[in-house]
């Protein structure tokens, strides 16, 4: 069986580890370094309970060779507020944008990259940014809320 | 004073949600752990004639391989909930089929290896040869003539046959109505989907012969007693069950599965621990789906649109086996509710039970009460449309009103049960007052001028939930295998912390926080003091667990008696320490003191103190303040509402937007309305999701073609209106608090909501009715059948 | 769900890349963005034994130039390179519009244009875009490049012109007639994301407001994609109108037979066809002058 050796940068720090090819980012991330933060919804791409960031892309890491993302920078939901709670979590917690909390690490990684891009996002432009993470106990409603809530600080706003 | 009940508390349980700290299944991870893939069968409908396993057991990395027959000493799995005063003829799933399969994704044998890559390629080195059966599908047509038999003991493929009301009654009355009103309506198929897939592990300790069990279960207490004392025929307490985080449910995690035991038994077999976790498309094809009515009804009123009488014949499909409750929900849940938040003299049901090669359904949010609200508010709006009425006025003349309660339905329905409390009339005047109904009226009429198709659609519900009394379950009309109470246990340790543990199990309703709110206020100290515990059979009281949103109106006044047990104790020993007398004095806020006198205080934690070191105790009474309280209440609740829908609908495409929703629900008193408002917004949307976009799709050889989340339409934030929510508050006299419980309302009410506004949007074609679910080729259609 | 195992190689040329396809013929796949390939191993539909990793070749094949009469894409261009691209958004904004429909945020961000489009999903956007910009895509084997126009290119369910041994290296595109308007409009499945039905729409006016030319092609309804000829011809040398779009929309299946599934059936499809040329046809009329 193939293995072959990869350097990964999780969460700042330099991860190496001998992987089969077939090894997905998501098995990488979860088994080999025990970052379980990140989670697998489903088979196909659609959910996005897995999305971290790839070299500061939001990328979904069910659908991503661990061989792929040799030599690149990773953050997951344990890296994203540096021992901190980032403004992303914050704002998830004080609007309620979570209930059962098992979307909710893709949710936010796909949140703060939306708002890196956009940091006034109309409540139809969180919608649209969402297309790619399910949730299925929320309606989206505090979710939404929750961004706005993110963009108003990031903002020094109220 | 209250501090924390009805104060927008942020839960407590978040900050590890969303660090990524919280442990769901999926994250434990035990030393020597072994993992295992199911084989499962391709074919709907077959007789397994060989099993050849040794090819894929001498992979590499492969530990052993199982079929049906190495589990063949253990039971089938029981089904706890027969559908009660009939023969049910039940037939359940195995550990893993031995010679036959009646619905894709029945395991028929299982790998265990030392990866989960490992196990997933062995099962394509499994050869098993089938006798492929002829299939069926559609619940209708397996009661019929010729169609293939699942089941000996099920002729027709009926499981069972089921009715509730009074039928001569209803079909004099209908004979006597002025106008009668026939419709068929489609309850099509859903599929739960958790974010969170289903998974377990077993561990096995040889030296006390004790098993250990994870698995992301909404009721692990119960799973313990099913899996010892009914599969495994070993004692209830050689076993303990634990739900780690669990990652949604919505019903689907109620049930006993075939994977829970084998694991179990696994671990012990293999002697290292077994870990099992379903891909989405094996939890598309192989956990339990919703709903799957046709049901055809007649509806009778009178000119002036007084509803007089409602008959109903619904064919409930089960699937190709029975999963852990599922009769009880087409039956109990459904069947009981049609009278709505009306009152309607004479009404009759007939369900039929059918087997079909298909997935087992079993309850899905709301469980029998979607499809029952389904059914009479999709019924008072054709008496509306016939009579030309305006349908909100059909509602006020219908329903019942204040002074009517407690209210039993006619034909008794509820079998006993009377609907508790409730201000509909209310609930409907404050939604149409927000949305601004006659407004709307006025602008779909100008929409319409200019060729747009706006439509508004009232639902106004009342369900039955906090699902207890175990004397009416018991009843042999319910036909439920337990009892339905709840438990708690209250501890406040020496230094004045309080440790809650409960029966019931938290998956996202936030239970952590609801239930620390109420001991807070309770027991006067602050929320930072109290931890809830739950989910763990070795450490919590027995308790049924979360589901039938019952884990307020139950589990919670358990825990409250528990609390208020509590109290009283620490008033009596409180006493003593004040050497005052045990009539003197008050508990108040976390201080007992002599009334008039709070300056004099001794406060709950000394208290505690003193009654955990136990120097200093009045006679006869024990050391430490713990208490345990089992509430079995003397009534279900019965919460209430209006949710109205505004859509506006493409007829080039058939698609349809919802412009606005807005609910107004009363659950009693709100113990924290942030939770509240998500857990209605939530519900919303998979009422939402029924209407316009989900729906399970067999085709007529029982492959599903819906059984990835490519194909099944889970609604995405983009589909989603904002929500309007409000409440009124109409306390329940079943329990101390008042309160009803909102988990499931939202569900509930909002699928008719949403089909009543398309339907009205579509009016001027001529349309009266569009089967669920509402994609836009349904749409379309119908346009295109009514013609211009 | 877990791939099949596979041996892995990521040649840092494309003519590595093209020795290793030859060695390893049908038993290989190349890997692009992977978000069409990936799904697809996990889910065991495919199992190819070598997989060749694109993500060194990403220096020379991603790019969006201006070349004057063309526009060169590099087909390991990702997505959202397009869908952000100020060139592109200025000089063929379909290209940009049809992109930024593509699967989500996330997707986008890896999944690449060389990879869509000689995946040729029935129900990939892209192909549509492609098609009625009559791009000319760019394929090298061991015996050098090639060109093939846009309208050779597609042929049905996930077959294209590309040969076993060669690989979509770029694809060229005319930068569009002064005054043009252009437009994708699509028809999402609510689930997938993917094309139910996809129309995008290239017109050019002359100066008296007649259609002086046009192109049309849609995506999600057949095998493949395919220009609408029949609507271009009720079109050109005609004052647009929109009367006149939608009776050229009528022509938008002709002779087509539409995919059929659980969620549109043939009819369904066929009327979406109709539906979406139509508003394509309008909005890049409208984009237009």
């Amino acid at each position: 069986m193939q293995k072959i050796p990869i350097t990964v940068e999780v969460n700042g720090r330099k991860a190496s580890r001998e992987v089969e090819p077939r090894l997905l980012l998501v098995h990488f991330l979860r088994e080999a370094l025990g970052l379980t933060g990140t989670k697998i919804g489903c088979d196909t791409s659609q959910c996005g309970s897995c999305t971290v960031h790839l070299d500061g892309m939001a990328v979904k890491s069910c659908t991503v060779l661990a061989v792929q993302a040799n030599g690149s920078q990773v953050t997951t939901i344990e890296g994203l507020g540096n021992g901190e709670l980032h403004p992303m979590q914050q704002a998830f917690w004080d609007n309620h944008g979570l209930q059962c909390g098992y979307c909710t690490p893709g949710m936010i990684m796909t949140a703060t990259k939306l708002l890196e891009e956009n940091p006034n996002p109309s409540d139809e432009e969180i919608r649209d940014g969402l297309e790619g993470n399910l949730c299925r106990c929320t309606g989206y409603e505090n979710i939404v809320k929750a961004i706005r809530a993110a963009a108003e600080t990031a903002r020094g706003g109220s | 004073m209250a501090k924390y009940v009805g104060a927008r508390q942020k839960r407590v349980e978040d900050p590890r949600l969303i660090t990524g700290n919280a442990r769901y299944l999926e994250d434990v991870q035990l030393p020597g752990m072994l993992h295992a893939a199911v084989l499962r069968s391709p074919y709907a409908h077959a007789r397994i004639d060989s099993i050849d396993t040794s090819a894929a057991s001498r992979l590499p990395g492969v530990v052993a391989v199982f079929t049906g027959q190495d589990f063949a000493d253990l039971n089938p799995l029981p089904c706890a909930w027969q559908a009660g005063g009939v023969t049910n003829n039940a037939n359940t799933p195995r550990v893993l089929e031995i010679d036959k399969v009646t619905h894709t994704g029945m395991g028929i044998a299982v790998v265990v290896a030392e990866d989960r890559y490992a196990a997933e390629d062995a099962l394509a080195h499994i050869e098993v040869a089938y006798s492929v059966l002829p299939t069926v599908v559609d619940a209708k047509k397996a009661t019929e003539a010729g169609a293939p038999q699942l089941h000996e003991n099920a002729p027709d493929n009926i499981c069972m046959t089921w009715e509730c009301g009074d039928q001569d009654g209803t079909d004099r009355a209908l004979g006597a109505s002025d106008v009668v009103i026939r419709e068929h309506l489609t309850n099509q198929r859903l599929i739960p989907t958790a974010m969170e897939p289903r998974g377990a592990i077993g561990s096995y300790d040889p030296g006390t012969e004790e098993y250990t069990v994870w698995m992301t279960s909404q009721a692990p207490h119960v799973m313990r007693l099913l899996m010892t004392a009914f599969v495994m025929g070993i004692p209830e307490t050689k076993m303990r069950c634990l739900s780690p985080q669990v990652g949604g449910a919505f019903g689907s995690k109620i049930f006993l599965y075939p994977e829970y035991p084998m694991v179990a038994v696994l671990a012990q077999k293999l002697g290292r621990p077994v870990k099992w976790t379903e891909s989405r498309q094996e939890n598309y094809i192989a956990t339990t789906h919703g709903r799957d009515h046709q049901t055809d009804f007649e509806v009778g009123a009178l000119r002036d649109g007084t509803i007089t009488a409602l008959k109903v014949t619904t064919y409930a499909n089960l699937g190709g086996t029975l999963s852990t409750i599922a009769p009880g929900i087409p039956t109990s849940l459904y069947g009981s509710m049609l009278s709505g938040t009306y009152k309607i003299p004479h009404l009759h049901c007939q369900v039929y039970g059918v087997y079909t090669n298909t997935a087992m359904v079993d309850a899905y949010r709301g469980a029998g009460r979607p499809e029952a609200t389904f059914v009479i508010e999709r019924a008072v709006d054709l008496v509306a449309r016939e009579l030309n009425l305006d349908p909100a006025e059909v509602r006020r003349k219908n329903f019942i009103q204040p002074e009517d309660f407690p209210y039993e339905p006619a034909s008794n329905l509820l079998n006993g049960l009377a609907y508790d409390s409730g201000e509909y009339e209310k609930a409907l005047e404050r939604a149409l007052e927000q949305v601004g109904y006659r407004e709307f009226r006025q602008e779909q009429q100008e929409a319409r001028q200019q060729g747009r198709y706006l439509g508004i659609g009232l639902s106004s519900y009342v369900e039955i939930c906090g699902v207890a009394p175990s004397k009416w379950v018991g009843l042999p009309g319910e036909g439920w295998g337990a009892g339905l109470w709840e438990s708690a246990n209250v501890r406040v340790h020496l230094t004045g912390k309080t440790v809650v543990t409960t029966g019931s199990q938290s998956h996202g309703q936030g239970l952590e926080t609801t239930m620390a709110q109420v001991v807070a206020d309770e027991l006067g100290i602050p929320i930072e003091d109290i931890e809830v515990k739950h989910s763990d059979t070795m450490s919590t009281p027995f308790g049924y667990g979360t589901y039938g949103s019952r884990s307020a109106a139950v589990g919670t006044i358990a825990l409250y008696n528990s609390v208020q047990r509590i109290k009283e104790k620490a008033r009596k020993l409180g006493a003593h320490m004040l050497e005052a007398s045990e009539e003197d004095v008050v508990y108040q806020d976390g201080n007992v003191f002599v009334k008039g006198s709070p300056e004099q205080a001794k406060t709950i934690q000394e208290i505690a103190g003193a009654a955990a070191v136990a120097y200093d105790l009045p006679a006869g009474m024990e050391p430490f303040l713990d208490d345990t309280a089992y509430y079995d209440p003397p009534n279900c609740t019965y919460p209430f509402g209006t949710h109205i829908c505004i859509v506006e609908v493409d007829t080039d495409t058939g698609r349809v937007e919802i412009k606005r929703y807005l609910s107004v629900d009363d659950c009693g008193p709100v113990i924290n309305p942030l939770i509240a408002d998500g857990q209605v917004q939530g519900g919303i949307t998979q009422g939402i999701a029924q209407a316009l976009y989900e729906f399970a799709a067999y085709d007529d050889s029982g492959q599903l073609l819906t059984a990835s989340m490519m194909d099944y339409a889970i609604p995405k934030a983009e589909h989603l209106p904002h929500f309007e929510n409000s409440h009124t508050v109409t306390p329940s006299p079943v329990n101390p608090m008042g309160i009803k419980g909102i988990g499931e309302a939202g569900t509930i009410a909002s699928a008719p909501a949403v089909v009543n506004a398309v339907v009205d949007a579509l009016s001027p074609f001529g349309i009266r009715d569009i089967n669920m679910p509402l994609t836009p080729q349904a749409v379309w259609r119908a346009i295109q059948e009514a013609g211009r | 769900m877990y791939p099949e195992a596979f041996s892995y190689h990521a040649p840092s040329t494309v003519e590595e890349a093209l020795a290793l396809l030859e060695r390893h013929g049908d038993d290989a796949k190349l890997l692009a963005g992977g978000h069409s390939l990936l799904p697809a191993m996990k889910l065991r539909l495919s199992g190819p034994t070598h997989i060749i990793d694109m993500k060194h070749l990403r220096g020379s094949l991603d790019y969006i130039r201006d070349e004057g009469d063309d526009v060169a894409i590099g087909a390991l261009t990702t997505h959202r390179s397009l869908e952000r691209s100020e060139l592109l958004r200025g000089k063929l904004p379909v290209l940009a519009e049809t992109a930024g429909c593509i699967g989500d945020m996330q997707v986008r961000n890896l999944g690449t244009l060389g990879g869509s489009v000689a995946h040729a999903d029935p129900a990939g956007d892209l192909p549509a875009a492609v098609l009625a910009l009559d791009a000319v895509l760019v394929a090298q084997g061991s015996g050098g490049t090639r060109t093939i126009a846009a309208g050779e290119f597609f042929h049905g369910f996930f077959e294209t012109a590309l040969e076993a041994g060669e690989i979509l290296i770029e694809l060229r595109i005319p930068t569009l007639a002064a005054g043009s308007g252009s437009s994708y409009q699509k028809f999402f499945h609510p689930a997938s994301g993917y094309a139910v039905c996809g129309a995008a729409a290239v017109i050019t006016p002359d100066a008296s407001g007649n259609v002086a030319s046009c192109r049309v092609a849609l995506t999600g309804v057949s095998e493949g994609a395919y220009r609408a000829t029949a609507v271009e011809e009720a079109l050109v040398g005609k004052p647009f109108s929109e009367e006149l779009a939608a009776a050229a929309a009528e022509h938008a299946a002709d002779g087509i037979e539409p995919l059929e599934d659980y969620f549109a059936d043939a009819t369904y499809r066929g009327h979406l066809a109709k539906t979406f040329v139509k508003r394509a046809l309008l909005t890049a009329w409208e984009r237009s002058g």
